[in-house]
């Protein structure tokens, strides 16, 4: 029997893995960032370089300011909500761990992060719906003036925040209730033998080994945040087939760009600054947990 | 574990404590799901009990009505069916691709394997969005739009995936056991499918899940590639058939709910491996 060589079997199965691989990630990524140096709409067949001036344009487009300001404000937005609420409702189920009711608990939070997000999205439009929207209804209990929520530029924001934030929280439990069982128990004995409250264990044993969860779901949520388009999509189109208030997100922008505008090279440098963004949250995530880890 | 239960781990708690905390997650777990269970009950209801208030969560008159109008009006169940083949597909797709490239990484040391690694895992952190243009354009000059290999292309492969396996063959699966197997014989392709593939049942089922949701509720890719009502995957086709000239919230109800119900179940049935997936992404140590 001829014996094979041994670096064979891998580099035969790995290959045709790579060629996909580079084909529909590596490429296309490459052929953004060199795309976003030229000025290109897909009816001309000319594509002149035209080096930073896409970017240039950029930042002093108001429709693309006005994107990335909504985005951002969305982004942390969410995650001050997700954070803080995401890590008391863990502690509270951790706390009640063990009985039947907490797999309730634990299912009924979790639920708004994995239904799809369309149909989440139609739920909200119709409580925040101005006319027929019980939350008009609700505010009109306590006096307030109904408003039109999903018109209103500062409104429609408040209303996507409150639409991330319900399926943002979901995972946020999830993963510190992985977190929360990871803490040793002899560290709340510790404690308990010396006089602390449950809440002073809380505060000053789980929260600091939790921080290096904290923050890796913090730059998690800010990602997929500045992702968002869908939940913007269903939220201000107009039930009435009217163009309602666009909430302008960062995608949005960058599909109208290159769809609607034919400016792909124009769409390609947003789609870059979408990246560089993204690339220093995670930098600073990896920093912050360095220095963390080593304090 | 006992009634004296504790508030993460051991300071005692009394009864009265207890009950405040489950009077409190009991309210926000109503909260939660709130929103969705006026969904689906106003997806029952006639349209003189859509506009009452308080909304009534258990329709007074249920009817069908809605339900009836809506599977009429629009191929619901054939955009549910197109969503079930995509993301079956591209399940499949990223399950074995991930598989074969994450044990190849983990076990197998040539040169070149860790630059590889490294671009996988760089590339990772880019979102779908920023190079989905120029993928766009590709599959346009290739004339594959609203076919089943356009709309897949977008979702072959999950670099999380490629690292979720990588690193639980290089943490569970012990060299001594291939090693065992070759000296016995056995041909490489033959100890990655009879040894290890079954060892790696855990981690795959999680991606699996993962990779499904990933699909299922995919929104710009199939919006922009698919663009033929017949073609139309079911967050794009409910999407823009809400933006359709009706003021119909139990219609829209009635298809939002639709959509919603399997899915609902079908992923909270999967809790458990949704935490196996998020919990082995790099969490511990």
């Amino acid at each position: 029997m001829l014996t094979k060589p041994k670096w064979l079997f891998p580099v035969l199965a790995l290959l045709p893995i790579l060629g996909l691989y580079g084909c529909i990630r590596v490429y296309p990524i490459v052929e953004t960032l060199r795309l976003s140096l030229y000025q290109w709409n897909i009816i001309s067949r000319r594509k002149p370089f035209v080096g930073f001036a896409n970017f240039i344009e950029l930042a002093g487009d108001p429709l693309f300011l006005e994107a990335i300001f909504n985005t951002t404000i969305i982004a942390f937005s969410v995650v001050m909500i997700t954070i803080p609420v995401g890590l008391a409702l863990a502690a509270l189920i951790n706390s009640r761990q063990g009985l039947r009711r907490s797999g309730f608990y634990e299912a009924s939070v979790f639920l708004p992060h994995v239904v799809s997000l369309v149909p989440a999205a139609m739920a909200w439009k119709w409580i925040f719906d101005a006319r027929l929207g019980p939350l008009n209804a609700l505010i009109g209990l306590i006096a307030i003036p109904a408003q039109s929520w999903l018109f209103d530029p500062v409104l429609s924001l408040l209303c996507l925040i409150i639409l991330c934030s319900w399926q943002a929280i979901g995972y946020a439990v999830l993963i510190f209730l992985v977190g929360l069982k990871n803490v040793p128990d002899a560290l709340y004995e510790a404690a308990r033998l010396d006089g602390a409250s449950s809440l002073q264990a809380f505060r000053y044993i789980a929260v600091p080994l939790l921080k290096p969860v904290m923050l890796y779901v913090s730059v998690i949520t800010l990602i997929s945040s500045y992702n968002i388009y869908a939940q913007a999509f269903v939220l201000a189109s107009d039930v009435q087939g009217a163009p309602g208030h666009l909430v302008r997100v960062l995608v949005l922008d960058m599909l109208e760009n290159s769809f609607r505008n034919y400016r792909v090279g124009y769409a390609a440098a947003e789609a870059v600054i979408l990246l560089a963004i993204v690339l220093i949250l995670t930098g600073a995530q990896f920093r912050l947990f360095r220095d963390r880890s080593r304090a | 574990m006992s009634e004296s239960d504790h508030l993460a781990g051991g300071a005692g708690q009394s009864r009265i404590a207890g009950l405040v905390i489950d009077a409190i997650l009991c309210a926000v777990s109503l909260m939660m799901l709130l929103p969705l269970v006026f969904l689906i009950s106003n997806a029952f209801k006639t349209p003189p009990e859509l506009l009452a208030w308080p909304p009534t969560i258990v329709p007074h008159q249920p009817t069908l009505e809605n339900i009836v109008s809506v599977l009429r009006e629009t191929p619901l169940f054939h955009w549910i069916g197109n969503t079930l083949i995509f993301a079956t597909l591209s399940t499949v797709s990223i399950v074995t691709t991930s598989a074969i490239a994450g044990y190849v990484l983990g076990k197998f040391d040539l040169p070149g394997f860790t630059v590889i690694f490294g671009i996988i895992i760089a590339t990772a952190v880019v979102p779908f969005e920023v190079y989905m243009i120029p993928l766009y354009l590709n599959v346009q000059s290739a004339g594959l739009l609203n076919t089943w290999p356009g709309l897949l292309v977008g979702y072959l492969v999950m670099s999380f995936g490629i690292f979720l396996v990588r690193q639980y063959v290089m943490a569970s699966i012990p060299d001594e056991l291939l090693e065992a197997a070759r000296v016995d014989g056995a041909a490489e392709g033959w100890i990655f499918l009879w040894i290890v593939l079954p060892l790696m049942r855990g981690p795959l089922g999680a991606l699996a899940v993962l990779a499904f949701f990933q699909a299922w509720t995919a929104f710009a890719w199939p919006l922009v590639v698919m663009t033929n009502k017949e073609t139309y995957t079911l967050e794009v086709g409910l999407a823009l058939f809400q933006t359709g000239f009706t003021v119909d919230i139990g219609h829209l109800s009635a298809a939002a709910a639709l959509a919603l119900v399997p899915s609902a179940l079908f992923f909270s049935l999967m809790r458990r491996n949704f935490v196996r997936g998020v919990a082995s992404s790099g969490l511990k140590e």
